[in-house]
């Protein structure tokens, strides 16, 4: 689509939204959000990005193939259920790691890594079906 | 042992870059892993020897009380030493074979996955364990058959050998779960250290039946035997490896395993000997129809195979020590002899016997191995084949009916010795399709040793006789048998049935050359029995199936969704009919607040504006009212995770039906209608959404049961350190149905991928076959 107004608006907005994904998916813990909610926005946001500037400008900026979002978000799936082995527990039990550093209290986790691939397979699903429709 | 399973599975995976990166050399280097494990089983023998046997135990599910539990005694040490020493003389070969070749790196990871599972076959000391390992062998046999799947006939032998595999092993699964039910164990020490226990059940003939159907597929036993020779469409190292030394005798090592427990029972003894014996018959008469060395060699080894099957089936010590040294000797003149007809392929160019003379001085040391395996192989002294042979017929003597279709068939073995490892090679004058070049060492050294070895053995066959044959045999007779193994038995009968074999072998190999066109002329092109019922059972099951999917889910859209709502209306609206379940429920809106019923008009406007849509774009857009009005809904009633992802899903529909809609044909969506149809789909819509809505009323007429979310509730931040219960269930509590759902996600994601893929190369090819075709198929508009 050929519009200057959406261009430029987009290209603005594509940071905002990409980062309030990443937020999206990091608050989800505790708040609405979580790896689901956020990849959908991240995926919305390529896609609106790709109406703007059109397909080949959205494949650029994502540089690998969606496809390969998608290997990686399950391995990390797959991977994150590892922790709970190294500690004896059953496959995919949670294990923490809670620190207070600057002040803050931080808190990793394996269900945040499973979050996060949660977050890049759905990238990589809804992306894997945008740009085959739109490749022509 | 587990270690060195895992050990050459993580090989496996980093195979494709050393071999990337090792190039030419990389057989070499990556013959290292097998070589190592051959030293490592091969320092269990001492102890073997001193009537040891080794366990190891790790928990694998212990709450179905299924364990990784791992099990050396003689029968193990024969198969994991024929396993990862064979399987370094043929990575080395591959290396050679396959230099060059585009997709090597996707041979090496194949090759070592089924090295290790294969070492998981013989190694594991319990069941459910067994059949996982056993599945991962047919897989990579698979693959490995249908290497070159450029070609028709590779990906239809690597099919037929994984469905005849695959269904025998579905069997055996339920043979193996009903003796774990006798035997309240999966252990397979255990289960078969009781065999009045398992004999006395009432599910003992089932249980036979069943594990044999996975044994005798997998071994290729008459009527099962076709795959086989059609797996010769695999590269050479494959069939040296996997279709005569190692994967092929998974089923005799099956049956080796329980003959202690399941053994010794007329049942037992019929049904290995019919197998068995119509495998001799049917491989040493099919044959006679061959002049591919390849496939010669495959029905040497349904030859075989059939053997090893009868002798586990006659099951006395006589027969049961023969069996373990013909195995063991088998494996030794087998895969040199396939390295050998592979490396004339790979310098001469064809496989076809009747082609080829005089290769012996352009290939000196490949007709050396040649020669050397196929002494053993005819089961001539002084070779390690003579002693196995001479013990196979001793073991016979008691059945000599079996006996008889054992020397017949030996006769026909050193047929086709003369005709893969002495006719190409001999002669003056070379004649062959293509310049000859010698041999690299990579082709010649593996084969050469393996021989060797044969030959050693041969001379000395006391040297096996402690650390390995009196162990195996004891493993598969269940108590120890002390014997002692010479090359010269003296004067004996079963040398004067070896005589007897050898002129009636000479005999063959005169009469060929008029015999074999004759018998092709009149068989050639027969196709009875098993393989015709294979063909027919696969036409009809893709028959069945084709017309079952095209009703069900047919390429239309429209008549796809019909069906799916259709069968649930019908279903669960009688189900709920007939409980009593929509009885009383009245509709009976009540609104708390005024735009609650705003919010309602909106959806009923939407709806209304998509059934009266005359275009696609409307009907979507009105669609996405819906969507969102529905969204709104959840924002109202504090479910914000399902509000949020609602609101993205609806946005994401629209983009993508958008760019759905720009490549279909203009037009309105009328036109093509008529009112029938549309009549119908309305009608099953309605009803569609009459049954939700009611089972919405029927079940939130029930008072809503609470504990679940209490205990999410209560547990959430102390047990998993989450407020959002949402999430938390779905990345911590219920994390495994998660991680389901984001593969189901992929999968469903590759296929649209492959889907539109390939339309695209479909209008790709229109588009280049002739100008006009884009537009006749309503190409999209620029």
């Amino acid at each position: 689509m050929n519009s200057v107004i959406l261009r430029s608006a987009t290209n603005l907005l594509i940071a905002v939204l990409l980062l309030f994904s990443v937020f999206l998916m990091l608050r989800g813990h505790d708040l609405p959000g979580g790896g689901f909610i956020g990849g959908l926005l991240a995926a919305s946001a390529v896609a609106l990005y790709a109406i703007a500037n059109g397909h080949r400008a959205a494949v650029r900026l994502l540089r690998v193939p969606p496809q390969a979002l998608i290997a990686w978000g399950l391995a990390l799936g797959v991977g994150a259920g590892f922790f709970a082995l190294l500690q004896g527990d059953p496959y995919l039990t949670g294990q923490w790691l809670i620190f207070a550093f600057a002040g803050v209290e931080w808190k990793l986790s394996s269900p945040l890594v499973f979050d996060v691939g949660v977050y890049l397979v759905v990238v990589g699903v809804v992306l894997t079906m945008v740009f085959a429709l739109e490749e022509r | 042992m587990l270690t060195s399973v895992l050990l050459a599975f993580a090989v496996a995976l980093a195979a494709p870059s050393l071999a990337a990166r090792l190039g030419a050399r990389a057989g070499w280097v990556l013959a290292i892993l097998p070589a190592g494990l051959t030293a490592y089983y091969a320092s269990f023998l001492p102890r073997l020897a001193a009537g040891e046997v080794v366990d190891q135990r790790v928990a694998w599910v212990p709450q179905l009380g299924v364990e990784l539990a791992f099990r050396m005694d003689g029968l193990a040490a024969v198969f994991a030493l024929m396993i990862a020493g064979i399987g370094t003389a043929v990575t080395i070969y591959a290396g050679g074979y396959l230099a060059g070749d585009r997709q090597l790196p996707r041979f090496y990871p194949l090759l070592f996955s089924f090295m290790a599972a294969m070492l998981g076959v013989v190694l594991t000391d319990d069941l459910i364990t067994l059949f996982v390992f056993w599945e991962l062998t047919s897989l990579t046999s698979y693959f490995l058959i249908g290497y070159k799947h450029e070609y028709e006939d590779s990906r239809a032998s690597a099919l037929q050998a994984l469905l005849v595999t695959g269904t025998g092993a579905l069997a055996m699964l339920g043979g193996f779960l009903l003796l774990g039910q006798i035997a309240g164990t999966y252990r397979i020490s255990t289960i078969v250290a009781d065999p009045a226990l398992l004999q006395a059940s009432p599910w003992y003939v089932a249980a036979v039946l069943l594990v044999a159907a996975g044994a005798l597929t997998k071994s290729a036993q008459w009527p099962f035997h076709f795959w086989l020779p059609n797996a010769m469409a695999a590269p050479t190292p494959v069939s040296a490896y996997l279709h005569s030394a190692t994967m092929v005798k998974a089923g005799v090592y099956l049956l080796a395993r329980m003959a202690p427990g399941l053994g010794g029972t007329p049942l037992w003894f019929g049904l290995l000997a019919l197998a068995g014996g119509a495998t001799i018959l049917a491989a040493a008469a099919l044959a006679l129809l061959q002049r591919d060395s390849k496939r010669l060699l495959a029905y040497s080894t349904l030859i075989a195979l059939g053997t090893l099957v009868l002798l586990i089936g006659v099951g006395t010590p006589e027969a049961i020590k023969a069996m373990v040294v013909f195995l063991f000797a088998h494996s030794l003149y087998k895969a040199p002899l396939f390295m050998v007809a592979g490396a004339v392929d790979h310098e001469a160019g064809t496989r076809d016997v009747t082609r080829l003379r005089g290769l012996g001085r352009a290939m000196p040391v490949t007709w050396a191995a040649a020669l050397l395996a196929g002494i053993s192989a005819a089961g001539l002294p002084p070779m390690l084949g003579f002693v196995g042979k001479e013990l196979a017929y001793e073991g016979l003597f008691e059945t000599p009916w079996l006996l008889a279709a054992l020397i017949a068939a030996s006769a026909v073995m050193l047929l086709i010795v003369v005709l893969v490892a002495w006719r190409p090679f001999a002669g003056r004058t070379l004649q062959v399709p293509r310049a000859v070049h010698g041999a690299p060492p990579s082709l010649w050294v593996g084969p050469l040793a393996i021989a060797l070895l044969g030959t050693l053995f041969g001379f000395a066959p006391a040297l096996l006789q402690d650390g390995l044959m009196r162990p195996a045999a004891a493993a598969v007779l269940g108590s120890p048998y002390a014997f002692d193994l010479y090359l010269w038995h003296g004067l004996t009968l079963a040398l004067g049935l070896s005589v007897l074999t050898v002129v009636i072998g000479f005999g063959l190999v005169l009469a060929w050359p008029r015999l074999h066109p004759a018998l092709v002329a009149r068989f050639g092109e027969v196709r009875v029995g098993p393989v015709a019922a294979y063909a027919g059972l696969l036409k009809g099951l893709v028959a069945v199936a084709t017309a079952q999917t095209r009703f069900l889910q047919s390429d239309d859209l429209r008549h796809h969704l019909t069906v799916i709502v259709a069968f649930a209306v019908a279903l669960t609206g009688t189900v709920g009919i007939a409980s009593g379940a929509f009885a009383g429920l009245a509709l009976a809106p009540v609104f708390e607040y005024a735009y609650e019923a705003v919010l309602l008009a909106v959806i009923v406007v939407g709806v209304a504006s998509a059934v009266r849509a005359h275009s696609r774009m409307v009907a979507i857009t009105s669609l996405g009212v819906v969507g969102l009005g529905i969204a709104l809904l959840f924002v109202l009633f504090a479910a914000p995770d399902l509000a949020i992802t609602q609101f993205l899903v609806e946005t994401l529909v629209v983009i993508i039906a958008a760019l759905v809609l720009v490549r279909l044909p203009s037009g309105t969506l009328r036109a093509p209608d008529n009112g029938g149809v549309r009549r119908l789909a309305g009608t099953i819509a309605v009803l569609g959404g009459a049954l939700f809505a009611g089972l919405l009323m029927a079940v939130t007429s029930y008072p809503l049961d609470r504990t679940l979310t209490a205990f999410y509730e209560a547990a959430s931040y102390p047990e998993a350190n989450g407020r959002n219960i949402v999430n938390v269930v779905l990345v911590d509590f219920r994390g495994i149905d998660t991680l389901g759902e984001i593969t189901v996600l992929a999968v469903a994601a590759t296929g649209v991928f492959a889907l539109l893929r390939r339309a695209r190369a479909k209008r790709a090819d229109a588009t280049t076959g002739s100008g006009n075709a884009a537009a006749d198929q309503g190409g999209p508009p620029s």
